[in-house]
C-alpha cells in the first residue's frame, strides 16, 4: 500500500543558474532529477509508480526560466513557467489558443498555479493537455545537459506512455517553443472529460490550421489523444484537409479520414472506442471550424478555460 | 535539516527543518498552525489550500523549500485585531460552515480570488466562484451558501439564503449560526489530528491486501527489533474481546485466523514517528492461504460459494428481511399496467473530507511525566492527567465506542472515557469502531498516547461503504392510476462484516413501497455476507437504494398510463389515515400532499414545459418523492438523556449549559440543542453552552444517525431544561414570596402575576441555598414495533418532493443539474439556516450518487484506492436550489419536529433519471450515469442503458422472491 508519509526526497535544491542546476544533477548521478511543480511527479512516487530520490532539483529560481518571451514571431515560455501564467499571457492567447485552452482545463486552479508545461511535457503521457495544444503549434524544447544546450522538436520526446526520451535525471529541459500563429492562422483544442473518478481525458483534439488569401487550407497539424502509446499527430486528416476549401464538409471529411488513420481503443472505466469514434466525429470538425474562423478573424477567444 | 526563511501571515518566520518536508507538514507540525487542513495529500480536495505569494496552492504537495523566501497566507493570519475577514463574517451568516474541516481551504481559495478582482477593480460574479473554487471541495454545504458567502464578502448586497418558515419563538425558529462555527472559521477548531500530547506515539495499521485467505502465521520479529518501534500488536495482544460490531458483533479486532477483506487489519505498530511505524509494518511477515473470493451478493447465495463466517448456519445470507401485505396475486390481478425492472445501485463512499483520526491515552497518564505542562484542573486535552484510559476520537457513538473499546481491554465499561473531538464529516460512515480499539490497545501496551490517523488511502481501503444493491420492482397500477401492487426482490452486498447491513437492509425493505398508499405489497430483501468492503451506514441508511428503483418505476408507470407524472405521486399519496406496507397507521405528521403541490406550483410557475432544446442541449425536469424514518424504529430502545445546568456568568447573568454524549458532524446539533433548551428557559440561544460527546461529563445521547437527534436529543434537552425550572421553584417562590404553586417560568424569569424576578435571581438565591441548578432527563422516543408485528415501525417519518432540472449535452452525453426545487416535511424547523444546509447539502450527495460516484471493487480488489478514482461533486457540479419548507407537526418532537438529516440525500437520483429519460427517451437503469453509454444509447435510438460508470456486467436477472 502506498503511503502519504513516504520520504519521496531528501535534499530540495533550487539551483541559480542553468550551469548549477546541471552540475547538481551531474553530481547525484541519478539519484536526483528535476521537479517542476511536482503535482504529477510526487504522486507518482508516493503512489509507487516512480522511486523516491535523493534530491530533487527545482529550476524555478534560475533567472530567465520563469520568463515567456517573444523573439520575432517565436514565443518561448520557460520551464518554471506555470500554466496559469500561460493561459493569462496576452501573447499566447492570440498566438497559441490552443495552448491556453489545453493548459486551461489541467487540474484545478491550484494545480495550475504551480504545475509547469514543461511538467507536462516531461510526463509525456499519450493524451497530456498541455502537450497535445504544444504539438500541433509544432513546439520544441530546450535541453541542458553536461554537453550543453540545443532544441528539438516535441514530437522526438516520447518514447513510450509516460516515458520521455528526456533523461530528466541527468538533464534540464530548460525552455519550450513554439512559432505563434500570425495572420491567417489560429488554433483550438477541445477535451471531453468524465465528471468521474478518472483523471486522464476520454478524449482531446487540437488543430493549427493556416489559411491561404484564396481561403484554402493551406497547412493543418491535427492531434487526436490519446490514439497510440505516444502523442501524435492525425496525419490522415491533415493530408486529406491540405488545400481543400475551410468547409464544414472538409472538416467533416478530415474527421473520417482522421478515424480512419488512428486505432482508437477502449480503456477501461475511462472511455469506450465508440464513444471516442463518436466524439471525433462531432468535435473534430467543429475544433477545426474555430481554428479556421480564428486564422480568418485574427481574433480568439479561448474557451473552457477553468472548467 | 535546513533554514527555511518565509513571511508567514505578514511577519519573518526562520526555521529549522528537513528538506524533505511539505508546506502542510512545516504549517501543521513545525509550526502548530493546524488550521491547514489534510483531506487527502493528493492534491485532489484543496482544503490544504494556502496561498504562496497570493496565488491558492494545495499545501499537501507542496514541498516546503519552494516556498522559501516567498509570502505565505494561512487561515490563521485572516483575522486582523480579532476583527473577522469579511469572508470569515460571510461565511458565518451564511450557514456555509457545517463541519468546518474544508472552511479554511475555501476561504483562502476564496480569498485570492477577491484580492485579485479587487486589484483588477473588476466585479466578482458567481461564475468566477465557480472556476476559482473548481477543486476545492466541500461534503456537507452543497456549495451555495459558499457561493452567496463570497458574493457578500466581496461587497455585495447578497443575503443569506434562508427558506420561510413558521414564525419563530424565543429561540426555536430562529435562524442562527452554528454555535461552533466561530472556531472554524478562524481555523482555531481542532479536530483529532490537531491534538498534540506529550510523549505521543504514532501507529500504523497493516492491512490484508487480499479479500479472502486464511492466516497461516505471523512474523512480527524483525518489526519489534526496528529502533523507535515501541509496540507491534498482533490478535494474540488483544486482551478482551477481539471482535466489535453495532448489532452482530462478527468484526475481529485484530485478525486471527482469516481475513474476509482487503482492508482486514492484521496487525499494528506503534513508533516515534509514522515514518517508522510505515517501515515497521514493510517488516512484518504474515503467510496467507487464498480462498475463492465472493464479489456480489447474487454469487454470494449460489450453492458451492466460499463461505466468509465459517460456522454461520445460514452461510453467507446476513439476513433474508421480508414485507407482506394483503395478497400480493389479488393485488397484480388488480392492476391494468404492471411496470416490472431491475435496477443496479453502486457501493459508495462517504467520503467525509476529514480522515479518521484516534488518539488513545494510557490509564495514569501525566503530561509531567513527558516533559509537557500538566494543569490538575483540565478536565480533558494535552495538560490534563487521565486516570483511565481514555480515547480521544471523532465518533458518531461515544457510549458504543467506550462499551467497545472495554470489551477489547477486557475492563468494565466506566474503565474506559470516550473524548468525542470534532467531526470533520461522518454520514454514518464514522459509526462503526475505526481505531478507537487500536489506540487504546496501543497506549495500554506503551503506556503513552497513541495516535492513529488514517491517510485518505487507507479511509478508502477500510471504512464500510453504501450497500451496493440490485433491485427487481414490480409495480401495478388501475388505469386510473391507483397502485394496486409493488412487489420487490432486493439483493444487498453487505461485504465481509455485518456493520449495520441488517438495519439498512431493513430499512430499504420497509421503504420499497414508496411513500404511497398500496393495499398490496410484497418485498423479499437477501442481505449477503461477501468479500466486499463491510458496508453500513451511509446517509439514506437503504432507503437511497430502493428510493432509486420506486421512482424510477412511478415515471414509467406515469408515461405507460399516459398521466401527469405529479398527479400519478398525488393520487397515490401516503397521508393521515392510510396505511404503510409494515402494516402501520398514519396518524399524523404527514405532510407529502403539501410537499407535491409546493414543488409543482414552483416548477409550474411561469412559462413550463416538460421538456425544450436549446443550442446543442436538451433540458427536462424529473421529479421523485421520497420518505424517511426518524428514529431508531423497529422496536430499538430509542432514547437519550441529557443534562442542563444553570449559573451565572461573570456578569452574574444567567448562561446554561446543555450536555448530552451525541455527536456533531456539521449538521448544526449544538444550535439545535441550545434552541430547545434556550425556548424553554426562556433565555437567547446565544446564552446556551452545548457540550457534546465526553462519556465522563455527557450523558448517553444515542447514536447520531437514523436522523434522530433533533428529535430524541431535542426533546431530552427541553425536558431537561423544564426539569432545571421545576428544581428552581422553590427558590424563585421565595424571591416573589408566593406560593411554589403560584410561579410561572416565561421570556427568561419568574413570575408571580405582575411581579417578577430574573432567572440570574433565582438562580443567586438557589445556589446559596445549596439546591442544585441542574437537572437530568432521559427522554424515550415513543416504542415502536419490530418488522412483521404490524405494529408502528417507526414514530415519525420526514417526507419530500424534489424536481431536477437537467442539461443533457447531446454531443458528449454530458448530463449537468442545473436547478432542484425541493419540499421537505420536517415537522417544525427549529433552525432554518442549518436546516437549509442539511437540504443543500444533501441534494448535492444525491447528485453525486446519480453522477459521480462508485467505489469500485474488482473480485475484492479496490480499484478505488486514492481520491483520484473517486469524485464527489465539486462547486461545478451543484445546481441552483429552491427550497420549500414544510411543517406538519409531530405531537411528540421538540417543538412539532421530526428528523431531516437523511432525507433530503433520497430521491434527488430518481429526479435526474426521470428527467433524462423524458430528455432523451433513454431509462438509466445504473447508476451512477455513464455519459459513454448515455450518448451511444442516444444515438442508437435505444430505450435504456443498463451499465453505469464502473459497472463490467449487465444487471444480472434477479427472480422474483429470491434465489432458488
Amino acid at each position: 500500500m502506498d503511503d502519504a508519509t513516504r520520504i519521496c526526497w531528501q535534499h530540495y535544491h533550487t539551483p541559480a543558474t542553468v550551469d548549477e542546476a546541471v552540475s547538481l544533477l551531474n553530481r547525484y548521478d541519478g539519484r536526483a532529477q528535476v521537479i517542476g511543480g511536482g503535482t504529477d511527479l510526487l504522486l507518482e512516487i508516493q503512489q509507487g509508480r516512480k522511486p523516491a530520490v535523493e534530491a530533487m532539483v527545482d529550476p524555478s529560481r534560475i533567472a530567465g526560466l520563469g520568463e515567456i518571451s517573444q523573439d520575432g514571431e517565436t514565443i518561448v515560455i520557460g520551464c518554471a513557467v506555470t500554466h496559469s501564467r500561460i493561459i493569462a499571457d496576452e501573447r499566447i492567447v492570440r498566438q497559441g489558443t490552443c495552448l491556453v485552452e489545453a493548459c486551461g482545463v489541467i487540474g484545478g486552479p491550484q494545480v495550475r498555479n504551480v504545475a509547469t508545461l514543461a511538467g507536462n511535457v516531461a510526463h509525456a503521457l499519450p493524451a497530456g493537455d498541455g502537450t497535445i495544444g504544444l504539438l500541433v503549434l509544432d513546439g520544441e524544447i530546450e535541453l541542458a545537459d553536461p554537453g550543453g544546450a540545443c532544441w528539438m522538436p516535441l514530437a522526438a520526446t516520447f518514447l513510450g506512455p509516460g516515458r520521455s526520451a528526456v533523461d530528466h535525471h541527468r538533464a534540464l529541459l530548460t525552455r519550450l517553443r513554439f512559432k505563434g500563429t500570425g495572420k491567417l492562422e489560429g488554433s483550438a483544442f477541445f477535451r471531453v472529460m468524465r465528471p468521474q473518478g478518472v483523471a486522464l481525458p476520454m478524449i482531446s483534439m487540437a488543430a493549427r490550421l493556416r489559411l491561404a488569401e484564396s481561403g484554402l487550407v493551406e497547412s493543418a497539424r491535427i492531434a487526436v489523444a490519446p490514439a497510440g502509446p505516444v502523442p501524435c499527430l492525425a496525419t490522415p486528416a491533415m493530408d486529406t484537409l491540405t488545400g481543400q476549401a475551410a468547409s464544414d464538409d472538409a472538416f467533416r471529411a478530415a474527421a473520417e479520414a482522421a478515424l480512419g488513420g488512428i486505432s482508437l481503443r477502449s480503456s477501461t472505466y475511462r472511455a469506450s472506442r465508440e464513444y471516442r469514434a463518436e466524439m471525433v466525429r462531432t468535435h473534430l470538425p467543429r475544433v477545426l471550424a474555430l481554428a479556421a474562423e480564428r486564422a480568418k478573424t485574427g481574433t480568439a477567444t479561448p474557451q473552457g478555460v477553468g472548467q | 535539516m535546513s533554514r527555511l526563511r518565509m513571511t508567514l501571515n505578514g511577519r519573518p518566520v526562520e526555521l529549522e527543518v528537513p528538506e524533505s518536508r511539505y508546506l502542510s507538514t512545516v504549517l501543521r507540525e513545525d509550526l502548530g498552525l493546524t488550521g491547514t487542513r489534510i483531506g487527502c495529500n493528493e492534491a485532489e480536495c484543496g482544503i490544504c489550500t494556502v496561498l504562496v505569494d497570493g496565488t491558492p496552492v494545495n499545501s499537501c504537495i507542496y514541498p516546503a523549500f519552494k516556498a522559501q523566501g516567498a509570502s505565505v497566507e494561512t487561515i490563521e493570519g485572516l483575522s486582523r485585531n480579532g476583527e473577522l475577514h469579511p469572508l470569515q463574517r460571510a461565511f458565518l451568516e451564511h450557514g456555509a460552515v457545517q463541519c468546518g474541516i474544508c472552511t479554511p481551504g475555501l476561504i483562502m481559495t476564496a480569498k485570492a480570488l477577491l484580492d485579485e478582482k479587487s486589484a483588477a477593480g473588476e466585479t466578482v460574479t458567481a461564475d468566477d466562484i465557480r472556476i476559482a473554487l473548481k477543486d476545492t471541495y466541500c461534503r456537507c454545504t452543497g456549495y451555495q451558501s459558499v457561493i452567496s458567502a463570497i458574493l457578500q464578502a466581496s461587497g455585495q448586497a447578497v443575503p443569506p439564503y434562508i427558506p420561510a418558515t413558521r414564525s419563530p419563538g424565543s429561540a426555536v425558529g430562529k435562524a442562527l449560526p452554528n454555535p461552533d462555527a466561530l472556531a472554524k472559521i478562524t481555523g482555531k477548531a481542532r479536530f483529532t489530528d490537531d491534538y498534540r500530547f506529550p510523549g505521543m506515539l504514532h501507529a500504523r495499521t497493516l492491512r490484508a491486501g487480499i479479500p479472502h485467505a486464511r492466516i497461516l502465521s505471523i512474523d512480527t520479529a524483525a518489526a519489534r527489533a526496528l529502533a523507535g518501534v515501541h509496540a507491534v500488536l498482533t490478535h494474540e495482544d488483544v486482551p478482551g474481546r477481539n471482535l466489535h460490531g453495532l448489532v452482530t458483533v462478527d468484526w475481529p479486532v485484530l485478525c486471527a485466523d482469516k481475513v474476509r477483506y482487503a482492508g482486514d487489519a492484521v496487525a499494528l505498530v506503534a513508533a516515534d514517528s509514522g515514518e517508522i511505524a510505515a517501515a515497521a509494518l514493510r517488516l512484518i511477515r504474515v503467510e496467507y492461504e487464498r480462498l475463492p473470493t465472493v464479489s456480489s451478493a447474487i454469487d454470494a447465495l449460489r450453492p458451492g460459494a466460499a463461505v466468509l463466517h465459517e460456522g454461520r448456519p445460514d452461510g453467507n445470507l446476513l439476513k433474508h428481511i421480508k414485507v407482506d401485505k394483503g395478497d400480493i396475486e389479488a393485488g397484480f390481478a388488480a392492476a391494468d399496467v404492471i411496470v416490472d425492472r431491475t435496477y443496479r445501485t453502486p457501493t459508495t463512499e462517504h467520503l467525509f473530507l476529514e480522515p479518521e483520526c484516534a488518539i488513545g491515552v494510557p490509564a495514569g497518564y501525566d503530561p509531567a511525566d513527558f516533559g509537557g505542562p500538566c494543569d490538575p484542573a483540565a478536565a480533558r486535552g494535552e495538560a490534563a492527567v487521565h486516570a483511565r484510559t481514555t480515547v480521544y476520537v471523532g465518533s458518531q457513538i461515544p457510549y458504543q465506542d467506550r462499551d467497545q473499546v472495554a470489551a477489547a481491554l477486557g475492563l468494565p465499561p466506566e474503565s474506559v472515557r470516550i473524548v468525542a473531538t470534532l467531526m470533520g464529516g461522518g454520514f454514518g460512515g464514522k459509526e462503526d469502531v475505526a481505531a478507537q480499539i487500536h489506540v487504546a490497545l496501543l497506549a495500554e501496551a506503551t503506556g503513552r498516547p497513541v495516535k492513529m490517523l488514517y491517510s485518505r488511502q487507507e479511509s478508502l481501503l477500510f471504512h464500510p461503504k453504501r450497500h451496493a444493491t440490485l433491485i427487481r420492482m414490480r409495480t401495478g397500477a388501475t388505469r386510473e392510476g391507483r397502485l394496486t401492487a409493488v412487489q420487490s426482490t432486493i439483493y444487498g452486498d453487505g461485504g465481509a462484516y455485518a456493520s449495520l447491513s441488517e438495519k439498512v437492509l431493513t430499512r430499504a425493505t420497509t421503504h420499497a413501497s414508496g411513500p404511497y398508499d398500496v393495499p398490496h405489497v410484497k418485498v423479499d430483501c437477501f442481505a449477503a455476507y461477501t468479500n466486499n468492503a463491510p458496508c453500513g451506514a451511509f446517509r439514506g441508511f437503504g432507503v437511497s437504494q430502493s428510493c432509486f428503483a420506486v421512482e424510477s418505476n412511478m415515471d414509467i408507470l406515469a408515461d405507460e398510463l399516459g398521466m401527469d407524472p405529479v398527479e400519478l405521486r398525488r393520487l397515490n399519496a401516503l397521508d393521515v389515515g392510510a396505511v404503510t406496507c409494515t402494516g402501520q397507521l398514519m396518524k399524523e405528521s404527514v405532510g407529502l400532499r403539501e410537499c407535491i403541490e409546493a414543488v409543482e406550483r414552483d416548477m409550474r410557475g411561469g412559462d413550463f414545459q416538460w421538456a425544450w432544446d436549446r443550442g446543442r442541449s436538451r433540458f427536462a425536469w424529473g421529479l421523485a418523492v421520497g420518505y424517511k424514518n426518524t428514529g431508531l424504529g423497529g422496536g430499538a430502545p430509542d432514547k437519550a438523556a441529557a443534562e442542563v445546568e444553570l449559573s451565572l456568568d461573570g456578569a452574574h447573568e444567567a448562561v446554561a449549559e446543555v450536555r448530552t454524549s451525541s455527536a456533531e458532524m456539521g449538521q448544526g446539533l449544538p444550535g439545535v440543542l441550545a434552541a430547545c433548551a434556550a425556548e424553554e428557559l426562556g433565555l437567547p440561544a446565544g446564552r446556551v453552552r452545548v457540550l457534546l460527546g465526553d462519556t465522563d461529563y455527557c450523558p448517553d445521547g444515542g447514536p447520531t444517525t437514523a436522523s434522530r437527534q433533533t428529535f430524541i436529543s431535542g426533546n431530552a434537552a427541553r425536558l431537561a431544561a423544564r426539569d432545571v425550572l421545576r428544581e428552581l421553584t422553590p427558590a424563585a417562590a421565595r424571591l416573589l414570596g408566593c406560593g411554589s404553586d403560584k410561579v410561572a417560568f416565561r421570556d427568561g424569569r419568574a413570575w408571580d402575576g405582575e411581579t417578577s424576578a430574573t432567572l440570574a435571581e433565582v438562580i443567586a438565591e438557589a445556589r446559596q441555598s445549596g439546591v442544585p441548578t441542574q437537572a437530568r432527563h432521559e427522554y424515550w422516543a415513543p416504542m415502536t414495533q419490530p418488522l412483521g408485528t404490524g405494529g408502528d415501525m417507526h414514530f415519525a417519518f420526514g417526507f419530500c418532493a424534489q424536481a431536477a432540472l437537467c442539461e443533457i449535452d447531446l454531443d458528449t452525453g454530458a448530463v449537468h443539474v442545473r436547478k432542484v426545487i425541493a419540499a421537505h416535511d420536517v415537522g417544525r424547523a427549529i433552525n432554518p439556516l442549518t436546516l437549509e444546509g442539511q437540504i443543500e447539502g444533501g441534494i448535492v450527495m444525491c447528485i453525486g450518487y446519480a453522477l459521480t460516484e462508485h467505489y469500485i471493487q474488482e473480485q475484492g480488489m479496490p480499484w478505488t484506492t486514492v481520491m483520484a478514482r473517486y469524485k464527489m461533486p465539486g462547486i461545478r457540479h451543484a445546481p441552483e436550489i429552491v427550497s420549500h419548507i414544510v411543517e406538519h407537526a409531530t405531537s411528540t418532537g421538540p417543538y412539532g419536529a421530526k428528523g431531516v438529516g437523511e432525507l433530503p440525500s433520497i430521491p434527488t437520483s430518481a429526479a435526474i433519471t426521470n428527467a433524462i429519460w423524458r430528455a432523451t427517451g433513454v431509462r438509466v437503469r445504473s447508476l451512477p450515469v455513464d455519459q459513454d453509454e448515455l450518448l451511444r444509447a442516444i444515438r442508437a435510438g435505444a430505450a435504456e442503458v443498463q451499465l453505469g460508470w464502473g459497472d463490467r456486467e449487465p444487471i444480472p436477472a434477479v427472480r422474483l422472491g429470491g434465489p432458488p
